[in-house]
């Protein structure tokens, strides 16, 4: 019997495995690389600086839609979880819930429908109901899509949590809320955390229904940077671009950093 | 008798959809008592043992706690603890932070909490582990944990489902004394679910043996050993032989039985109503193959022989009925019992028990 081939050594996925991860992470690179570039010209490089990030910071519109993103992703986050941690809650652990299939299908719908759809709705219904306050609208309309995505890694980790360690806390003299606060939520923190966060770089990332609802103070930033971009590119671009993954580089290993120590501790 | 049972069972049933879990169980557990619900996978006894913690309710009947009913408190209102079959332990505390957990929540002050989680751990020799967290742990010191968490608060009844099964062989037989050795000095009544025979009647006071949803016998371990009421408890409790007979002659408890081994005996009956089918039950090592073998004989034929040390067990042939007998090994040298050798069984009719069909 020869052994089984680890799957590494098969030939020509090194080549195969480096194209792709080039392909992947390339033009970042070329991003980043740039933004250190003192010429105007985005791809002429002249010399290191850092006066594009300088220029962008003193840039009060920019500024002005970065805020915008960063409070509408914040709310968006807080109502999306919340609703997200309630909705699994109920659908995870309610005794004798019915429909639980079609609940969930409920909560994870705006996942199915195309996002148009969904800001066309926002729009047509605000506009009904008289609400013109940007930073409102937004939150509204993105908490209805980021929920789906705060929902999943949570009602994940409930799933996978054995229902015993809440009852060892039941036996244990724990009322309904003294279970949740010291026990359930601690053991689904990893889950609420990743779902947190997904919604939030969700509601930063969203472009077409911030774009639909787009008002005097409600431009959020990649609004802002699509307007700038039809005006041509400006190396800031490559700089608040750079400052964008180091934020995300930041969240996505706090997450994973959190998630390995939540298995090793689980087991 | 006038104490009061720390735990009584008042006609439970239990319901699953169409399903019969338990059907109407019905007895007491005393003071003090380390009492043993033992039976075969599947019977109820887990169904039981969450009903009595709270975690299910009962479909019909009622379960007091100290003569008062505790069927409409809920789970953290019951003075019982528990110890899971999976440990159960918060892996998110350290074992110190899991043993206090309870008391937190009775509102002990924090010093009493400090000094009963220094002496829990204490009693189950884990104190220098006290700021590990449950991952740290191997199965044994788990158990010792789950069994310090659950004993810290003082509990009225410690609930135990299957807690050394998961155990090696050799940490369950050291868990095996520690347990009693715990239920001993705390003087806590210890409600023990167990599938495993050997166990239950090596630990218990009274052990219930429970089958198909009910309770078959209740007794010390060795009434359910040596009078076993019916076929089943009989059968799961150790190794027995059936002799199929019929009863001629029925005075009370006692009735005479012609088995087919083509012998008649008279001896206890449990479970015989009138003359007619029943069966004889006669455990293997009450069975003699000596010529000199008292009570009722007869001939036979050693058809098969299994050394096992410190005993040997036979199947011998006589009359058209197979028996098994096992033999202790008392002396290094003794006359060897072979296959296919003439042998006379014997045995005494008062180590015999008849038993209704
Ligand atoms: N929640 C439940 N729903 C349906 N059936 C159950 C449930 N819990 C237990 N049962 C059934 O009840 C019977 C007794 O189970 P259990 O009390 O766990 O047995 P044991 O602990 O003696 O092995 C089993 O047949 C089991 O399948
Ligand atoms: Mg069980």
């Amino acid at each position: 019997m020869r052994k089984q081939r680890d799957i590494r050594s098969y030939p020509g996925l090194r080549t195969l495995s480096l194209v792709f991860f080039a392909w992947l992470y390339l033009p970042i690179g070329v991003v980043i690389f740039y933004s250190f570039n003192s010429n105007r010209l985005v791809s002429v490089w002249e010399g290191f600086s850092t006066k594009w990030y300088v220029s962008a910071l003193q840039n009060d519109a920019l500024m002005s839609s970065v805020r915008v993103s960063l409070i509408v992703a914040l709310f968006s986050m807080i109502f999306a979880t919340t609703i997200a941690l309630l909705a699994a809650l109920v659908i995870t652990r309610a005794p004798g819930l019915k429909m639980r299939r079609v609940s969930e299908t409920v909560v994870n719908l705006p996942l199915l429908l195309p996002e148009i759809v969904l800001a066309v709705a926002v729009l047509i219904l605000f506009s009904q109901v008289g609400l013109n306050s940007g930073m409102f609208r937004l939150v509204l309309a993105h908490v209805a899509f980021c929920t789906p995505f705060a929902f999943m890694p949570i009602r994940a980790r409930l799933q996978g949590m054995s229902l015993d360690v809440e009852e060892a806390a039941r036996d244990l003299y724990a009322p309904p809320l003294t279970v949740f606060r010291r026990v359930t939520l601690p053991m689904i923190m990893p889950g609420v955390f990743a779902g947190a966060m997904t919604a939030f770089v969700i509601s930063m990332d969203d472009f077409i229904t911030s774009n639909m609802l787009n008002s005097g103070g409600g431009t959020t930033l990649p609004i802002y940077i699509f307007s700038l971009i039809r005006q041509g590119t400006t190396p800031e671009l490559n700089a608040i671009s750079t400052l964008l993954i180091l934020v995300s580089l930041i969240l996505a290993t706090i997450v994973l950093i959190l998630n390995a120590r939540a298995m090793r501790r689980d087991g | 008798m006038s104490r009061q049972s720390a735990i009584e069972i008042a006609g439970v049933s239990k319901q699953f959809g169409d399903f019969t879990a338990l059907d109407h169980v019905d007895f007491k557990i005393q003071q003090n008592e380390f009492f043993t619900l033992l039976g075969p996978s599947g019977c109820g006894k887990t169904t039981l043992l969450r009903m009595i913690a709270g975690f299910e309710t009962p479909t019909q009947g009622d379960i007091l706690l100290n003569g008062k009913t505790i069927s409409d408190s809920p789970a953290h209102r019951r003075k019982i603890n528990t110890v899971f079959q999976n440990y159960a332990l918060f892996p998110h505390m350290t074992l110190a932070q899991n043993v206090a957990f309870g008391l937190e929540n009775l509102g002990w002050a924090k010093g009493d909490i400090k000094s009963r989680v220094d002496e829990m751990l204490e009693m189950v020799h884990m104190a220098q582990f006290a700021r590990r967290k449950p991952d740290q742990l191997s199965g044994g010191q788990k158990q010792r944990i789950a069994l310090a968490r659950a004993l810290a608060p003082k509990p009225e009844v410690l609930l135990l489902d299957e807690p050394l099964s998961a155990l090696d062989l050799k940490l369950r037989q050291s868990m095996r004394d520690e347990l009693r050795r715990l239920q001993r000095e705390t003087g806590i009544t210890f409600v023990f679910v167990t599938h495993d025979q050997e166990e239950a009647l090596d630990m218990s006071d009274r052990i219930a043996v429970m089958g198909n949803g009910r309770v078959q016998q209740i007794g010390a371990p060795d009434e359910i050993y040596e009078a076993p009421e019916n076929r089943f408890v009989a059968d799961f409790i150790g190794e027995t032989n059936f002799l199929d007979g019929e009863v001629t002659a029925l005075d009370g408890d006692t009735a005479t039985i012609h088995t087919a081994l083509g012998i008649d005996v008279t001896t206890t009956q449990s479970g015989v109503t009138a003359p007619g089918p029943a069966v004889l039950s006669i455990r293997p090592e009450k069975i003699g193959l000596e010529a000199q073998a008292e009570g009722e004989t007869r001939e036979g034929t050693v058809v098969s022989r299994n050394y096992m040390g410190g005993f040997t067990h036979y199947t011998v042939e006589a009359g058209g009925v197979s028996l098994r007998v096992s033999r202790r090994n008392a002396q290094a040298r003794a006359d060897r019992i072979e296959v296919g050798d003439t042998v006379t069984l014997g045995f005494q009719p008062a180590n015999a028990r008849i038993l209704g069909q």
